[in-house]
């Protein structure tokens, strides 16, 4: 059974639709890659995924035993005040928050997995700054940071590399394979058709037309080869 | 003038105020760093007024124990009030002013209908501003107070990194498994039996700088949640014991000489940021 499997399904916001009659599956250690046009539906397909938002038709289902408390999540867009008052230490660790059902405290495996993940960031030496005085990039790193403490089977990330400086996103780009290849499951939204073509395993476009197959069905089919043409066109000419 | 305080202090009166004052300080300055963050402030005012018109109520059906109305109608409130924050369909704050402004109204209108004693604007007085009931408490209310506020206490050390994690990032917590509904719902009760608690202090028209003024102190001059947390109860419990203090000595009313006192630490922790921010670079 998938991991994840969604099936015939709808999304929108009100009474407005964005996407109908989605089809796709996600099995464990898959690397699924999701492509498309701004406003194409893609974070509102994570955030339905994830149990954020209701679906208007469809249903998605969940196999492996997935449990809401293994999924990580790195958010497109995190609305924060200016002044909140949080430490880098405090917000990675609030990415541990699902594990413990019913203990109050974080224990020692979680204060290792927060620094542990805070190291693979290279963040471990601003853990005392106060998040909310940190540059984009360095705020983007310690949400990953987070979300990485929070999955444990799934971690679906929205855009991870917008704000970051070249050498810092093929770093993650090379991080995230090395997740994926230590057995944990990704989706990934980007905008990055190179980066992923180069390391899905899966892609999935949204558009006019959906397309949903591995990498190299991808490559294949028209919606791919045209897609790929005008984004390296594009890429060519700026 | 120890001796005076001295001697005040062999009046079990002025030693159930002192505790309970520092009590219900604690309390109210641990969530309340919560509530400005979420952009709650103006909660505590509204389930305030809540809070004075059940009062308002139970002394007109003349209950013993006024609490076992007031409790429950401000928790069921602030429950409601959370809720329709949440529903972007209806506007929170408008719905927050319907329901303080008229419960305010509301409570006055009774309590000028069915007069319960020949000092009106007296009794309003000090249900509004907490003029002299801090002094006047028995033994059971001091146990009620001390029993509700421990027990906020616990609540809030239990639920500490739930709290936080709710308050910095709900959609967050959400996604990964936190039940934030509930967290919410627990915030919430929590809150009304805050603001239920500090009426006997402060009145209900002072609460919210009780609730607020901590908060934003501490935030002028610490950066993590925790620290921030630790100090504005710090704050707030020195606050509270300086603003008796003196209103005994001074013979000033004890609410709005602690929330004056408050004032004062706010102005100081400006300060103190200022200079912090200005010696950091
Ligand atoms: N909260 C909302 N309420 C109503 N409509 C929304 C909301 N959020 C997004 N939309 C609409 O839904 C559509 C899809 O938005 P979505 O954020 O899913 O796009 P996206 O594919 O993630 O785009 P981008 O590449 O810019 O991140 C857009 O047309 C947008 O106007
Ligand atoms: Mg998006």
């Amino acid at each position: 059974m998938a991991l994840l499997e969604a099936s015939d399904l709808s999304l929108g916001y009100d009474s407005r639709y964005i996407v109908k009659g989605l089809d796709f599956s996600v099995n464990s250690g898959d690397f699924l890659c999701i492509v498309g046009e701004n406003g194409s539906g893609k974070t509102t397909l994570m955030k339905t995924l994830l149990g954020l938002i209701k679906p208007f038709g469809g249903q998605i289902l969940t196999g492996d035993g997935l449990k809401k408390k293994d999924i990580g999540y790195l958010p497109q867009h995190t609305a924060l005040q200016k002044d909140f008052p949080a430490s880098v230490r405090e917000i990675v660790l609030s990415g541990c928050q699902g594990r413990f059902a019913f203990r109050p405290f974080y224990g020692k495996a979680e204060k290792q997995l927060a620094f542990e993940n805070m190291r693979r960031m290279g963040i471990e030496e601003l853990k005392d700054s106060c998040y909310s005085k940190l540059s984009g990039g360095q705020q983007q790193r310690i949400l990953l940071a987070r979300a990485l403490c929070a999955a444990e089977k799934l971690l679906l990330l929205d855009e991870p590399v917008s704000g970051l400086d070249p050498k810092v996103t093929a770093q993650m780009y090379e991080l995230i394979r090395d997740l994926n290849k230590e057995g944990l499951t990704i989706i990934m939204i980007s905008h990055d058709i190179n980066a992923a073509v180069r390391y899905a395993s899966h892609i999935l476009h949204m558009g006019v037309t959906c397309f949903f197959g591995t990498r190299e069905e991808y490559l294949k089919s028209d919606t791919g080869k045209l897609f790929l043409m005008l984004k390296r066109g594009g890429e060519a000419c700026a | 003038m120890p001796d005076k305080l001295l001697m005040y202090f062999q009046h079990p009166f002025v030693r159930y105020a002192f505790i309970v004052g520092v009590l219900i300080a604690l309390c109210s300055s641990l969530l309340g760093v919560v509530l400005v963050l979420k952009r709650f402030s103006y909660i505590g005012d509204g389930l305030s007024h809540v809070a004075f018109g059940a009062m308002a109520v139970a002394a007109v059906m003349k209950l013993t124990n006024e609490m076992l109305l007031i409790l429950p109608v401000t928790v069921i409130s602030a429950i409601l009030l959370l809720r329709t924050g949440q529903n972007a369909k209806i506007r929170g704050d408008a719905a927050i002013a319907m329901i303080s402004v008229g419960a305010l109204a509301f409570g006055y209108l009774l309590m000028n209908i069915f007069p319960t004693s020949s000092n009106l604007t007296g009794d309003v007085c000090s249900t509004l501003f907490g003029s002299a009931s801090i002094l006047t408490l028995t033994q059971k209310e001091v146990v009620l107070c001390a029993i509700l506020s421990v027990a906020v206490v616990l609540v809030f050390i239990l639920f500490y990194n739930r709290i936080v994690a709710v308050t910095f990032d709900e959609t967050f917590a959400k996604a990964t498994g936190v039940n934030t509904q509930a967290c919410n719902l627990l915030i919430a009760a929590v809150i009304a039996v805050i603001i239920v608690l500090a009426m006997n202090l402060v009145g209900s028209l002072l609460i919210s700088a009780l609730v607020i003024f901590p908060a934003l102190s501490a935030m002028r001059i610490f950066s993590s949640f925790k620290s921030v947390t630790i100090c504005s109860a710090f704050l707030s419990v020195i606050c509270a014991v300086s603003g008796i203090v003196i209103s005994i000595l001074a013979g000033t009313p004890a609410g709005s000489t602690i929330v004056a006192a408050d004032v004062a630490a706010f102005g100081l922790c400006s300060l103190a940021g200022l200079i912090k921010r200005g010696t950091g670079r």
